[in-house]
């Protein structure tokens, strides 16, 4: 017994006294080339009604994910705010035969889960299933495109849970700083200025009627698009959902894809909005102006510039807003790419304090990336992290149709990929800068803070960034 | 789970898997013990040319030290300030631009270390983090750890205290288990135990947790078994054994009946309800899993349905089982609706739970919560990230590594009477109710009655 307990006690010194060997390698190692990236190979196709298919096979697991969408979405709400994701999240509130218990439950039982969402450019359902529940799961999903009920009073419980969440954006300072953000970026009349969600007057007024029509308005054969990716042959696609949607016939009028918006544009000068958040422990910061589209040819420098200006964590913002100032648990940018263009937003959560000093320091990166061209070294990581990170985005099966699905939505099919990779391959450091330049405007910006007045709001203005505005919290969550 | 930095994305896929068992769930793993220690567990999957590295230390903010609290996690962010061939910050440097971001997160019994990314990442990944394991100290100094327990403070701001409700997470644990209980604290810690900690403790804690025979390492993804042995001895195979650590096992306990109520700046009140249950281990673990299900897992579960959408009395509710290595806890968080009391909320979930104590859940009820909880397992295996995960979760709680069927195993064998027995077992006794109401609104707490 003695031994091994002299043994255990010497086990100690090595580590706590005697200086530890220095390491056999003290420098990196070269690694092997990168791998190749291959995107799957995506079948075109239609069923005999007309509906678009594109299936991508993946074997590697007995799953399937089938995702059918239609364009629309929330910038079709216009004057019934909101109407889109309402409408989306009825669908499986009770479709066919079933309830909504009913319903969700049987999906559950399938080892299914569906999805019903709308974002701003389409309606989404999307299906995920275990292939050998494939039949009985796509029998549902049918019942959820094509025969939803919206019964008055599960549209009425759906409207009041939506009221309810709404209410609860007054305590979440994000959700109030992206308010206040999206009504100064875009003007009134733009679809971004209001919210996705909609507002308690334009909820309090949904019905049966209002979802029914607009469901109608958008969600048909003839603008609809299955994509399929998984354990399954093209064959067997075919027949089970030519057995499901082949029958589908549009009934009620659709609601016009409308031409894109006027495209917003940039404050003449910075504009400042605050909102007040009592004893608030950060002040949120939201810095931006509306964005680019996604089919710009900039698109891979725009990518590999924000990635080493706010997309990353060694990238400018947070490195010297959490690294280097210890102002923040991030700080972070990025474009919003949507058919119209989103925004380009920089952000961060701020300790109080230093709300001044931090803003002071986004502005420098968001200046340093226009007036200085990028060393070498941080190009190049940039640009190998947004190309080896491509491959990311298609491991699993639901990841492979959202990527199609979302490449659809420009016009794109997933060969853009490889495209663009090659694009951001060459990009330069004048690119970057050109980029910066052209898309980062920091003196014609939008600057809203969402945090504790009393303490801020002196040395914001002190800033002389612009006009400054204090925004009524009750009137942004109206 | 505290991150270093916020995910984007949370993995977790919902759903399930029907009718009789179709695939024996396998993730094929090799496992080797260096001399030194350190577990190395190998999955080659070469569906992507992807690989990703999970490394556990088995150390979390349960092992911290009295009025210390949160240095665990602390660490955890010290881990990415550099070691004596890798200044900071090399670390984030090199593993960026093979598309990958590193990150780490620490709970009350581990700390691991995560990157996903191109598979050719493997040397100079190993590389790094075998010089943090073995040469953090030697650049190690006060103005890291300064500057780390700015972030984390900053952290603890932005995930708590700027958030409604975010209190809780202060409030609970202290509540649920005894003074001294590894967990009576948040893996956060307090601000002042933040600020009380000091490089001599930095020192200590690495010496004595972040050894390699303290640690196991998961390589998953596109990467040959053989080359990755290679790599892992040679990078850490001269890394010295550091010492064993002995664990005191806390004290059985029970909950002491409370109540607690406390305000903030909310629209709407909300209630906790805490009750203490069982390690992870424990036979009871998985019925409590498929209880949570039955409860709030889907919209015809008991909770939900009867709360959110029958009585409409409540906005949202969850229930969650969280077993850990020494104990567990079970809670019900139950947001009521505008003009709504939480008492009527605790009612109604207590006679959902005595009801289904007494008649139990029916056959499909019971079904479909396993079905749910098949699929889920399936959809994560589509990623090698949510694999190397696990297989260092069960390398560490169930001692093998390709423990997923038998966990799935665990959660199909759960019988009605199973989840009878432990909401009376569990559920029924002593527990810690906490309202968080709108300041001024305290007629709105829940109000206590003492359960025998």
């Amino acid at each position: 017994m003695t031994m091994p307990r002299i043994l255990a006690a010497m086990m100690l010194l090595p580590a706590a006294l005697v200086a530890q060997a220095p390491s056999k390698f003290p420098s990196p190692p070269a690694s092997p080339p990168n791998p190749k990236l291959s995107v799957p190979t995506m079948r075109s196709n239609k069923l005999p009604n007309g509906i678009e298919l594109r299936l991508v096979e993946q074997h590697e697991l007995p799953l399937v994910q089938v995702t059918v969408t239609v364009p629309g979405g929330s910038r079709l709400d216009a004057q019934t705010s909101g109407i889109a994701t309402f409408t989306a999240g009825m669908l499986d509130e009770g479709a066919g035969t079933r309830d909504a218990l009913g319903l969700q439950s049987e999906l559950a039982f399938l080892g299914a889960s569906l999805t019903t969402t709308a974002d701003w450019d389409r309606i989404i359902v999307g299906l995920k299933v275990p292939v050998r529940n494939l039949s009985a799961a796509l029998a549902i999903m049918g019942d959820v495109v094509m025969r939803p009920t919206f019964r008055s009073d599960d549209v009425r419980k759906q409207r009041d849970l939506r009221l309810t969440a709404l209410l609860q954006q007054r305590d979440q300072p994000n959700a109030l700083a992206n308010l206040a953000f999206n009504q100064a970026v875009f003007p009134a009349a733009h679809p971004y200025s209001r919210s996705a969600l909609g507002d308690s007057v334009s909820v309090a007024a949904y019905d049966s009627t209002l979802v029914r029509r607009f469901y109608e308005g958008t969600v048909r054969p003839e603008r609809a698009t299955i994509y399929v990716v998984g354990d399954v042959t093209e064959a067997q696609v075919r027949t089970l959902l030519t057995q499901q949607f082949g029958a589908w016939r549009a009934s009620g009028s659709a609601i016009p894809l409308p031409a894109a918006p006027t495209p917003a544009t940039a404050p003449a000068t910075t504009r400042v909005w605050l909102v007040d958040k009592p004893d608030a422990a950060q002040s949120v910061i939201l810095i931006g102006w509306p964005g680019v589209e996604r089919t710009s040819p900039d698109f891979a420098a725009l990518q590999v510039m924000n990635t080493l200006l706010g997309g990353s964590f060694t990238s400018r913002l947070n490195m010297n807003l959490r690294e280097s100032k210890g102002y923040s648990y991030g700080a972070s940018s990025g474009f919003t790419y949507r058919v119209v263009p989103g925004p380009f937003t920089a952000s961060s959560s701020v300790r109080t304090n230093v709300t001044d000093s931090s803003l002071i320091e986004i502005f420098k990166e968001l200046r340093g990336v226009r007036d200085v061209p990028v060393p070498q070294d941080e190009l190049d990581r940039a640009k190998s992290n947004v190309e080896l990170g491509i491959p990311g985005s298609l491991e699993s099966t639901s990841q492979v149709a959202n990527q199609m699905a979302s490449l659809a939505t420009y016009g794109l099919t997933l060969d853009e990929l490889p495209k663009l990779a090659a694009r951001v391959r060459a990009v330069t450091a004048a690119d970057v800068q050109r980029v910066a330049r052209q898309y980062l405007t920091p003196d014609r910006a939008h600057v809203v803070v969402v945090g504790d007045l009393s303490k801020v709001k002196a040395p914001i203005e002190a800033l002389s960034l612009g006009t400054a505005t204090t925004l009524d919290v009750a009137k942004l969550v109206k | 789970m505290r991150l270093r930095i916020p995910l984007l994305a949370v993995l977790i896929a919902m759903p399930a898997f029907a009718g009789a068992q179709a695939t024996r769930l396998r993730v094929p793993a090799t496992v080797d013990t260096l001399p030194n220690g350190l577990i190395l567990i190998v999955h080659e999957d070469h569906s992507v040319p992807r690989v990703a590295t999970n490394i556990w230390y088995r150390v979390g903010s349960g092992d911290e030290k009295p009025g210390r609290t949160g240095f665990a996690h602390l660490f955890e962010h010290l881990m990415f300030m550099g070691s004596q061939n890798a200044p900071y910050p090399t670390f984030d440097k090199l593993v960026e631009p093979f598309g990958m971001g590193a990150n780490g997160s620490t709970t009350e019994d581990r700390t691991d270390y995560i990157q996903d990314g191109a598979a050719n990442a493997l040397d100079v990944t190993m590389w790094l983090e075998s010089d943090r394991m073995g040469w953090l100290l030697p650049t190690m100094d006060s103005a890291k750890v300064d500057a780390q327990r700015d972030i984390v403070k900053n952290e603890r701001r932005q995930s708590y205290e700027n958030q409604p409700y975010g209190m809780a997470a202060d409030i609970l644990p202290p509540a649920l288990y005894p003074k001294g209980h590894p967990y009576s604290w948040p893996v956060i810690g307090s601000m002042a135990d933040l600020s009380a900690a000091s490089l001599e403790d930095v020192k200590e804690f690495f010496r004595k947790y972040y050894a390699p025979n303290n640690a196991s390492i998961v390589i998953a993804g596109d990467v040959n078994t053989d080359s990755v042995r290679r790599i892992v001895r040679k990078y850490f195979g001269d890394i010295p054994r550091g010492p064993a650590i002995t664990r005191t096992t806390p004290a059985p306990f029970t909950v002491r009946d409370t109540g607690i109520v406390a305000e903030d700046r909310v629209q709407l009140p909300r209630l906790y309800l805490g009750w203490h249950t069982v390690n992870n281990t424990n036979k009871d673990a998985a019925p409590l899993d498929i209880l949570s299900y039955l409860l709030t897992g889907a919209r015809n579960s008991r909770l939900t349905n009867t709360l959110v959408y029958q009585r409409e009395i409540a906005s949202s509710v969850s229930a969650f089982s969280d077993t850990k290595r020494l104990d567990g806890d079970y809670s019900i968080v139950a947001t009521a609706r505008p003009g709504q009391g939480l008492d009527s909320l605790k009612v109604a979930i207590d006679r959902e739970l005595l009801r289904l104590a007494t008649e139990g859940p029916t056959a499909r009820e019971l079904e479909q919560a396993k079905n749910a909880s098949e699929s889920s397992f399936l959809n994560e295996m589509e990623f090698i990230d949510a694999k190397a995960a696990r297989l260092n979760e069960y390398a560490y709680f169930e001692g093998t590594p390709d423990y997923f069927q038998k966990d799935l195993d665990a959660l199909r064998a759960v019988t009605a009477a199973d989840i009878k027995r432990v909401i009376n077992a569990y559920l029924r006794g002593p527990r810690v109710m906490l309202s968080i109401v709108p300041r001024g609104k305290l007629d709105l707490a829940a109000k206590r009655v003492i359960v025998q």
